[in-house]
């Protein structure tokens, strides 16, 4: 009897897999172990210890810049899900009529527009807001990081709407809930871990941006990115590998709970 | 009989401009208290359309809705004191089966006491007590159908509607649900209007079935009055196995008017509305004819040619060709002595028993 086709036993599989696998994986893990010198080197490894994340946690640049991250991030992020949740409910929840597809577009195009080009109009518009009323703060990194996520955070919010069923909602309506209580009681619980992916998702987008953040930020608001760009230009030591590891670190916790707490929802 | 819904020339037209599809055209009904009413057609017919503006999802193009002599049409569907079991069940994922149940009493801000009571009694009543605190997903086909009708119930509606709500269960299982179906009826009290197109579920559960085809409503009637007196030839074909004979009023005497079939032979059939020298259509079913010999004795009405014999256990089928070129069916139940005395492909005569055919409305 013939086998089925399968991928698996064509010849090369396994070396094209291991090859792309080193490729991902390779550079972060030579990364993770250098965060782990004991000397300054990035290419002579002397021995084990947590010097660089001492230093990391010594550095008040690396704090604050930290902190600034996280700050932006968190309320860019909630933002951003606030205002994607309620874009993919106003493109979904409606019967289809003539500009819906447009309106779909309007709100994927920014994440085809090339990030510099978002970066140079913001910077612009944003040099003449300050002119006019003087506010300097950290508001307009919040605005630009709010802005870019919400494309990201409408994904998974939408996708998650597109495929409920629809007859949950009338079924509601038919049990005599309003539309706010069969948004309360049906939709949203349906709709949570869309929001939590979007929240995720525009959180990690936020705290990993450079590009904007670099254009669109006053003296003394590095993010730690940009703190990170800024190191590297000068002297590379391996305090940057440390900080990497515990972004990563992070990035995988986050990305476990998320898992875990999806999967006992359904 | 007090009217619980008043159907009054509802029309439903979908789309816009040049592309128009009406689904539901002038449709009048009117359903009584404490009735157990079907809606039965093909696909596409328009049931659902129908039953989706009783509930308050789809409002009507054109016409009244009436709920105890009120005007409902434009009432928003958490407004009615109606409720729906669909067919897909549409149970909340998120939510167990007890839940489920005293949604629509939660929804109605009834006390916590009352609506725990509420939901035991609903769960006593679909016998789904042990499976309270299971969630949807982690019960079976026919126990979700039970849920999705506990949950219809509990709100005590004054209307229940039900759309194929069997139709994804296997052959047991839906015999035994339209049981449970009419005992539910029954205790409740509450009026259901039931979808199909299963002519047999409507026959053996229906106090009165409206016939529908393309949006329009063909005939209301018990059981009995659609299967003995359809109104036309759609509903007579629909409705069961049928024989269509067409003739030549030849004279009328009362009720009963002799008809001369093509074949030359005449007949005599319930009549009404027709007149001398009409052509008419003349219905007989199956189990009213019964194949003779030749050498004919007294009733019988036409000759043709014995095709087939299909036996079915109880009863057996002849197919005889008849001289116009179209086949007539007889069944005939089996009796211990009744071998099949008739080879294929012998000549036979055909019986009609008395006032078994019937004249369908002329111009039907
Ligand atoms: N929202 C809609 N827009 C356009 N046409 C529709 C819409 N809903 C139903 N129709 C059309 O109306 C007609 C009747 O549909 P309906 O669902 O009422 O049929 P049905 O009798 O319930 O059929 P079935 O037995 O297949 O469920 C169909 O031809 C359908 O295509
Ligand atoms: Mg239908």
């Amino acid at each position: 009897m013939a086998k089925p086709f399968s991928v698996k036993r064509q010849r090369g599989f396994t070396a094209m897999a291991i090859a792309c696998f080193a490729a991902l994986y390779l550079p972060i893990f030579v990364l993770v172990i250098f965060a782990f010198n004991s000397a300054s080197s990035l290419s002579h490894f002397e021995g084990v210890s947590l010097r660089w994340f001492h230093e990391a946690a010594q550095n008040k640049q690396v704090v604050d810049a930290t902190l600034r991250s996280f700050h932006v991030a968190s309320v860019a992020a909630v933002i951003a899900t606030l205002v994607a949740t309620m874009a993919a409910l106003a493109t979904t929840r409606t019967r289809p009529y003539p500009g819906l597809t447009f309106k779909y577009a309007l709100l994927n195009a920014p994440l085809m527009i090339p990030e510099i080009v978002t970066a140079v109009a913001l910077l612009i518009v944003f040099s003449q807001v300050k002119g006019w009323i003087g506010y300097t703060g950290i508001g307009y990194l919040i605005a630009a990081h709010t802005a870019f996520c919400v494309p990201f955070a409408y994904l998974p919010i939408r996708a998650r709407l597109e495929n409920m069923d629809l007859t949950l909602e009338t079924a509601a309506a038919d049990l005599y809930a309003t539309r706010w209580n069969t948004f309360r009681y049906v939709t949203l619980p349906l709709l949570w871990p869309g929001i939590l992916a979007g929240l995720m998702l525009s959180f990690v987008i936020s705290l990993d941006d450079v590009v904007i953040t670099e254009f669109v930020k006053s003296a003394g608001q590095d993010t730690l990115p940009t703190y990170m760009l800024g190191q590297l230009r000068r002297s590379i030591t391996p305090e940057v590998n440390a900080i990497s590891v515990v972004l990563l670190l992070f990035s995988v916790l986050v990305v476990t709970l998320f898992f875990f707490a999806s999967k006992r929802r359904n | 009989m007090n009217e619980a819904i008043g159907i009054r020339d509802v029309s439903k037209v979908f789309g816009q401009g040049d592309t128009t599809f009406t689904a539901v055209a002038r449709v009048n009904i009117s359903i009584r208290e404490n009735e157990f009413f079907t809606l039965l057609g093909p696909s596409g017919c328009g049931k659902t359309t129908l039953l989706r503006m009783i509930a308050g999802f789809e409002f009507p193009t054109d016409g009244e809705i009436l709920l105890h002599g009120e005007n409902i049409a434009d009432m928003p569907p958490f407004r009615r004191p109606i409720n729906t079991v669909f067919q897909n069940y549409a149970l909340f994922p998120h939510m167990t089966v007890a839940d489920n149940i005293g949604f629509g009493l939660r929804m109605l801000g009834k006390s916590k006491a009352e609506v725990s009571e509420r939901v035991i009694e609903m769960l006593r009543l679909v016998k789904m007590e042990p499976m309270a605190g299971r969630r949807t997903s982690e019960i079976s086909g026919g126990q979700q159908q039970r849920v999705a009708l506990a949950r219809a119930l509990a709100p005590q509606p004054k209307v229940l509607l039900l759309d194929e709500p069997l139709s994804a269960l296997d052959y047991k299982l839906r015999k035994e649900m339209q049981l449970e179906l009419k005992r539910m009826q029954h205790e409740t009290g509450i009026t259901f209007i039931f979808v199909t197109h299963d002519q047999e579920e409507a026959l053996t559960m229906s106090d009165r079935i409206a016939v529908m085809s393309k949006g329009q409503v063909l005939q209301v009637g018990s059981p009995r009055d659609i299967y003995d007196a359809p109104a036309d030839r759609f509903v007579a074909e629909f409705i069961g196995e049928t024989n269509f004979l067409t003739g030549r009023v030849r004279k009328i005497a009362e009720e009963t008017a002799e008809v001369m079939l093509e074949g030359g032979a005449a007949i005599s059939a319930t009549a009404a509305g027709v007149g001398v020298g009409d052509d008419v259509t003349i219905v007989v079913r199956p189990e009213h004819a019964e194949v003779v010999a030749v050498p004919a004795t007294g009733s019988a009405v036409t000759k043709g040619t014995l095709e087939n014999v299909v036996y079915f256990g109880t009863d057996t089928h002849f197919h005889v060709r008849l001289p116009d070129g179209s086949v007539f069916v007889t069944r005939q139940q089996n009796r211990p002595r009744l071998s099949s005395e008739f080879a294929v492909g012998s000549e036979v005569s055909i019986a009609v028993a008395a006032d078994a055919a019937r004249i369908l409305r002329a111009g039907a």
